[in-house]
């Protein structure tokens, strides 16, 4: 294989590790709070707010309806207006991110269900306000869970991140479809795959450390 | 200390749920627990306890009425007066809810952190608390490696934290083992005298009443039927549920061979059965032998057991009196005369 070759797959590899590293960090950033809020103002939790709540659950089932491959030319104006251009990494990270805030919301929602009420409960009854049963009771508690499901949105980052290679956002996907698919070139449709492997195994067994380290149950 | 004044509680459906009917859990209920003492509120479950005792630091906010906890109106407060007050009332619960990602001494000093405490002053109050406890030595686990009993002393640590008036216990011996139990119940009591801490506990078992109330409510169906200090209650309860509490706590049931060969009525040559509590003075009078000589009825003992309820003697029996119709009779006047509690349970067959 030429040094060309090579130097193609390392650029690659590196435009989707930006990729899924960016949108995954602004999705966490946004969805974690959004996942908190979709739990905390349920009706009875801390926070009640029915209206708002269901507001906010409704749109984030919107998000996570609408088909990646759709999303992505559906806000090609927005990407254009918030980076500049449609094509490219940058513009990639867009609509990643966009897809990934309200699958992180969910799963943190779901990740906060699963504390004990007894332990808000407790935390009450100790004259905790909402907020410090938030961050010093509900985060901390479902710490494990909330690692979970950022693995689980990074892994799926990373394919849609071949999908939005598709559309002109460079990494692995578009190498894979370019030259391994247009150009019939099976070695290199090959090794994408396997580094596609690689960094999933490598985020899956990160994530589970983490899970691991935060587990005293 | 506490005092509830027709305090009610009424779940009204949700709005997801427009068919279902409102519950009353609660009826009006007044309660009073003055300064250290421990009251116990006893009854089945479903009767209305956990509702009750989540009124007090309004967990649950009652329809009506008025809680007060150390002359301060509860349900008058704004929310965050309302949380400054909470600091000042400690809670444990059946399932000890401690938190998972913290080490039993972070446990302790939670209440203390929301307070804004300095950490050095959490250093300094959590470490005698758990000394209270006898945990000083599990500061640094988690409570997943700690027993059922170890995690509700540290969840009474934490309840103790704030430096609280009164002492909230939900169920708190439920989920324990017998001898647990003991042990826990024996720390309430030791920090009740210690610290003048006042306890409102609500429990389904006699036997957390006997060994640490004062005084005793019983709960049903939403509504406090019977109120007595524990020492009355044991020997005398004035109701039906009462009663059931204290027979199925005492376990003194007459045989099965007996119970079947009991009638209800009466007859030409049968005996009595009867069922006889005695306390106070009656316990130290050689009640048989007078029976005998007094009144001519022999008396056949099928069970017996004396109980000390604090520091009053409970004397139980269940005896079949022998002799003719008239003897008989006059051995029941006897035994009404003495201040026993006397219950005929039926009459069996002279021959049988």
């Amino acid at each position: 294989m030429s040094s060309a070759m090579l130097n193609l797959i390392l650029e690659a590899t590196l435009d989707t590790l930006y990729m899924v590293a960016v949108s995954g960090l602004i999705a966490a950033a946004l969805g974690i709070p959004l996942g908190v809020m979709l739990y905390v103002t349920r009706p009875r939790q801390i926070l009640a707010q029915p209206m708002l709540n269901s507001a906010l659950g409704i749109m984030t089932n919107i998000g996570r309806s609408v088909p990646f491959i759709i999303l992505m030319v559906a806000i090609i104006p927005f990407t254009r207006m918030l980076v500049g251009s449609s094509i490219g990494t940058n513009a990639a990270v867009v609509p990643l991110t966009i897809a990934a805030i309200p699958f992180i919301a969910r799963l943190v929602e779901g990740a906060l269900n699963e504390v004990p009420p007894g332990l808000v409960e407790a935390a009450q009854s100790m004259g905790a306000t909402p907020w410090q049963i938030i961050s010093r009771v509900l985060l901390p508690e479902a710490r494990g869970g909330i690692f979970t499901a950022l693995t689980v949105t990074i892994v799926t980052l990373v394919s849609y991140s071949a999908m939005a290679g598709a559309v002109g956002g460079g990494g692995l996907g578009d190498l894979g479809i370019r030259y391994g698919y247009n150009r019939f070139n099976p070695t290199i449709m090959l090794i994408t795959v396997a580094i596609l492997v690689v960094m999933v195994q490598g985020f899956q067994s990160l994530g589970d450390y983490l899970v691991r380290k935060s587990d005293h149950k | 200390m506490i005092r509830l004044h027709n305090v009610s509680k009424t779940y009204y459906p949700t709005s997801q749920r427009r068919n279902a009917r409102a519950v009353k859990a609660l009826k009006p209920v007044d309660l009073h627990v003055p300064q250290g003492q421990i009251h116990g509120v006893i009854g089945l479950s479903g009767a209305g306890k956990s509702t009750l005792i989540r009124c007090v630091n309004l967990l649950e906010r009652p329809t009506t009425g008025t809680v007060s906890v150390d002359g301060q109106e509860l349900t008058g407060l704004s929310r965050d007066e309302l949380n400054q007050a909470r600091h000042r009332i400690g809670m444990i619960f059946q399932h000890f809810n401690l938190l998972t990602s913290r080490t039993v001494f972070d446990n302790v000093a939670l209440p203390l952190k929301l307070m804004g405490v300095s950490r050095r002053e959490i250093r300094e109050r959590v470490t005698p608390l758990l000394d209270l406890v006898g945990l000083d030595d599990k500061a640094r686990q988690y409570p997943a490696q700690l027993s059922g009993g170890q995690k509700q002393r540290v969840a009474i640590a934490r309840a103790l934290a704030s430096r609280p008036r009164v002492l909230l216990c939900d169920e708190a011996t439920s989920a324990l083992d017998p001898h647990t139990t003991g042990a826990i119940l024996e720390l309430l009591r030791d920090i009740n005298r210690k610290l003048g801490l006042t306890i409102l506990l609500i429990t389904h078992e006699m036997e957390v009443v006997k060994s640490i109330c004062h005084r005793v409510s019983l709960i049903s169906g939403g509504e406090l039927v019977e109120a007595a200090d524990v020492g009355d209650f044991f020997t005398a309860p004035t109701t039906q549920l009462g009663r059931d509490f204290l027979n199925d706590f005492l376990e003194l049931e007459p045989p099965d061979a007996l119970v079947q060969r009991l009638e209800d009525q009466p007859g030409e040559h049968s005996h009595p059965v009867v069922r006889l509590t005695f306390s106070g003075d009656a316990v130290s009078t050689p009640l048989v032998s007078r029976l005998a000589r007094d009144c001519g009825v022999d008396v056949s003992i099928l069970q017996a057991k004396v109980e000390s309820i604090q520091d009053r003697t409970l004397g139980l029996m269940i005896a079949e009196l022998m002799g003719d119709v008239e003897d008989t009779r006059r051995a029941l006047t006897y035994l009404n005369d003495h201040d026993l509690q006397v219950e005929v349970l039926g009459y069996v067959q002279r021959d049988a």
